[in-house]
């Protein structure tokens, strides 16, 4: 029998009846369900002596007690989530070695508590939030040899990006292996989160990862909604709709503009770079700010579209797909850019099945990891391509806007009156010591939320794990046995998240 | 190439006429407020998520819009309180971002020194130090054809030894601060240092996290503010303008 507890999207328990096992089953039951049934590893962290509330209130001794390790899994072949703990003292059997996709969680969970994952391969810190560390400061891995040289870059790059810092084994051009090390926007936004909800919460919430506000709001107010019972009047969720799937596309033109920058093809450049900035502009027409601020609140939406604003909204975005389709036809039919993105930055299924790869990069290397069909009986049709190099990256963008642009216009086409909001006021108070876990796919991949209450209804813990925290190991992969002038590419191909990772 | 001109024909020119030109604001732009003499700041705090309900030195009700992210909370319950479509929002002290229902006029760049030093060449070096990057996605936003800062000379540089200001995005995360204060060290003397964001400013929405350093005017000598969350690009574009005094 199945150790787990399945729930559905959105779905919550109460503490009491999480499924808890002996570190024997945990382990071997969740290394079945992530080797051999499917499942994405959603969230893995502990909970307990050593979480973060304690630590804020200067109470974590470093001398690790039991603490409670949940683990949210994504079966997409079921359609639900799995959730599962396990009691753990200082030290387990690390499960990286036999499922790499929880190297990066393993990593955090040693990093936030100390508990240390025996065994796995390469412990250090993912964010250095640390106080007493320098960020960046660590071992990397170094290669000897004549020819052989290192190169590195940032925290601060040379374009207007966030930090990060790059360390490249090269011989001449060719790179061996690249290592990332993160952390440099680490604001300690979780720990700010415990005992929430409160004023800040939406805020901090939307801006885990500014250029992902939609996204994050919609799973945050799916949580809140979810454990209160609050129903989104049908006119609610279409706007929210439409807001989401404009953050989506303008940040995938965005990055096929940046994607055509960078193998300096100017003019699909310079198009995408004002269309994009034409369809914050939409989503700043539905609230006032350009990246959906304040537009999605629990119930439903702040602000009302009119049937004029509607109208005018629906030619706005039939005018930027005219121009978009142009812009992006001249490069997708231009040989020297195809040239430049075929069989570069390669990512074969088999590794970002391994690693978990989620969103457009695990779309693009065959992977069908799409939340908004694999959580429902939908009959959602991800965008897959199997190249998995940048080619298949930018292939994915390109239909995943022709399907958003579609769906935006229909849902301008067929709203319909009524409510925006529903009028049910949100208690002051959550439902006590219970688990919520919701996931939303934002434009680069799946988020997931799992907020925790305490005895009073308020926030033990939200972890956040962003579609970035993922991915970033990828674009390290990707570079493997590339030429180190094809990193601006790679990486634009991917466009992860710094802050979304670092929190 | 035939085709690449064609789609340049039908595309057009596409640069704003911002400025001289007012820039197109979305309908629910909230720029600078106006707060009424008689708000109850006191009473309203408790909605506000960053503090940014205040009373100046003179003890008028007042919104600090370094502080301030413009969620409009407060205005929905206070009648007092109203968002302005005024975009010309950014100072160069700390004093002129705090609004109240006093007449306002932009500063004015008061060294015309300035005006000689950098007037046709402005060389931007930017930093993100935290926050959550959306700050620094609208001030590239102006490099986009849509805005082009670059038809006043203004660039963004890629190392600071050639640039004359350096734009601070984020509340400064402590895994930022060394990194921030090298590029800073890194620069020619004399240089601008520009605080965009609310972040930048005040810390924001993080302020009271543990783990920040704003606000950057306690790290560097700030010479112009900007506020928004993150700033409109037309707030950030005249903001920048005025501060070297280029007449539009
Ligand atoms: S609009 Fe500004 S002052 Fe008003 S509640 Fe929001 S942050 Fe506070
Ligand atoms: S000021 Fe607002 S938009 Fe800018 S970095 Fe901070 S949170 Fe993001």
């Amino acid at each position: 029998m199945s150790p787990f507890l399945t729930l559905k999207n959105g779905g919550s328990c109460s503490m009491s009846a999480l499924p808890q096992c002996g570190m024997d089953e945990f382990r071997s039951a969740s290394l079945q369900a992530v080797n051999q049934e499917q499942c994405r590893v959603s969230a893995f962290f502990a909970l307990g002596n050593n979480c973060p509330q304690n630590t804020q209130k200067g109470e974590c001794t470093k001398e690790v007690e039991k603490s409670l390790l949940v683990e949210i899994l994504l079966d997409p072949q079921q359609k639900c989530l799995r959730v599962l703990s396990t009691e753990v003292c200082e030290k387990y059997p690390s499960l990286t070695a036999e499922a790499p996709a929880f190297h990066w969680f393993e990593r955090e969970l040693f990093e936030e508590t100390g508990i240390l994952p025996e065994g796995h391969p390469w412990l250090k810190p993912i964010r250095f939030a640390d106080k007493n560390r320098e960020p960046g400061v660590t071992d990397y891995f170094t290669m000897e040899g004549e020819a052989v040289h290192e190169v590195a870059v940032g925290p601060v790059h040379a374009g207007v990006i966030e930090p990060g810092h790059f360390r490249f084994q090269c011989m001449g051009e060719d790179v061996f292996s690249l290592e990332i090390e993160l952390g440099y926007q680490h604001r300690g936004i979780e720990k700010m989160l415990v005992g929430g909800p409160d004023v800040r919460t939406t805020h901090i919430l939307e801006t885990a990862a500014g250029d992902t506000s939609v996204a994050a709001m919609l799973n945050y107010c799916g949580i809140l909604e979810a454990l209160c019972q609050i129903e989104v009047p049908a006119r609610g969720v279409a706007l929210r709709r439409i807001a989401l799937e404009l953050e989506r596309i303008a940040n995938h033109i965005g990055d096929l503009g940046a994607l055509a920058g960078d193998v300096a093809f100017l003019p699909t450049s310079s198009f995408c770079g004002r269309i994009r900035g034409d369809f914050l502009n939409m989503t700043a027409r539905l609230c006032g700010n350009r990246f959906g601020r304040g537009l999605v609140v629990p119930g439903g939406v702040r602000y009302e579209l009119d049937k004029a604003g509607a109208e005018e909204l629906l030619k706005k975005v039939q005018v930027g797909e005219k121009e978009l389709q142009e812009a992006l036809s001249l490069m997708f039919d231009e040989p020297t850019v195809l040239d430049r993105f075929e069989n570069t930055g390669v990512v074969s299924t088999e590794t970002a099945r391994q690693i978990g790869l989620v969103g457009v990069a695990g779309r693009a290397s065959g992977l069908a990891v799409d939340c908004r069909g694999d959580l429902s009986e939908n009959g959602f049709v991800p965008a897959v391509e199997q190249g998995g190099d940048v080619l298949s990256r930018a292939l994915v963008r390109r239909r995943e806007l022709e399907a958003s642009l579609a769906e935006v216009k229909g849902l301008l086409e067929s709203l319909r009156g009524g409510e925006s909001r529903s009028t049910a006021v949100l208690p002051t108070a959550l439902p006590n010591d219970t688990l919520c876990v919701h996931l939303t796919e934002a434009w680069r991949g799946e988020i997931c939320h799992v907020a925790i209450t305490d005895g009073q209804g308020r926030f033990r813990r939200v972890k956040i794990v962003d579609p970035s925290f993922h991915n970033w190991f990828g674009l390290a992969m990707a570079l493997r046995n590339q030429q180190i002038s094809d990193f601006p590419i790679c990486n634009k191909s991917f466009n992860l998240s710094y802050c979304g990772h670092d929190l | 190439m035939f085709d690449a001109l064609s789609a340049r024909l039908s595309q057009g020119y596409r640069t704003g006429a911002f400025p001289p030109a007012q820039p197109n604001l979305p309908e629910h732009f909230a720029g600078r407020p106006v707060v009424s003499k008689d708000v109850d700041v006191e009473s309203l705090q408790p909605i506000c998520p960053t503090g940014a309900l205040c009373r100046d030195c003179a003890g008028a009700s007042a919104i600090d819009t370094g502080k301030c992210i413009f969620c409009g909370k407060c205005a929905e319950v206070c009648k007092g309180i109203s968002f302005k479509k005024e975009y010309r929002m950014g100072a160069m002290h700390r004093e002129a971002l705090l609004a109240t229902d006093a007449e306002y006029h932009p500063e004015e760049q008061l060294d015309r020194g300035i005006a000689r030093l950098y007037g046709k060449s402005f060389k931007i070096r930017q930093v993100s130090a935290g926050g959550c990057a959306a700050c620094e996605l609208d001030f590239n936003v102006l490099n986009t054809l849509a805005w082009d800062m670059g038809r006043f000379g203004i660039q963004a540089v890629a190392s600071p030894r050639h640039a004359d200001a350096i734009l601070v995005t984020g509340p400064v995360s402590d895994n930022m601060l060394l990194a921030l204060k090298k590029t800073y060290e890194a620069m020619p003397k004399p240089c601008l240092v520009i605080a965009s964001g609310t972040c930048a400013i005040s810390g924001g929405i993080y302020a009271t996290s543990p783990q920040v350093n704003a606000p950057l005017d306690g790290i560097l000598p700030v010479d112009l503010y900007v506020p928004g969350c993150p700033p409109h690009p037309a707030v950030l574009l005249e903001a920048l303008l005025r501060l070297i005094a280029i007449r539009k």
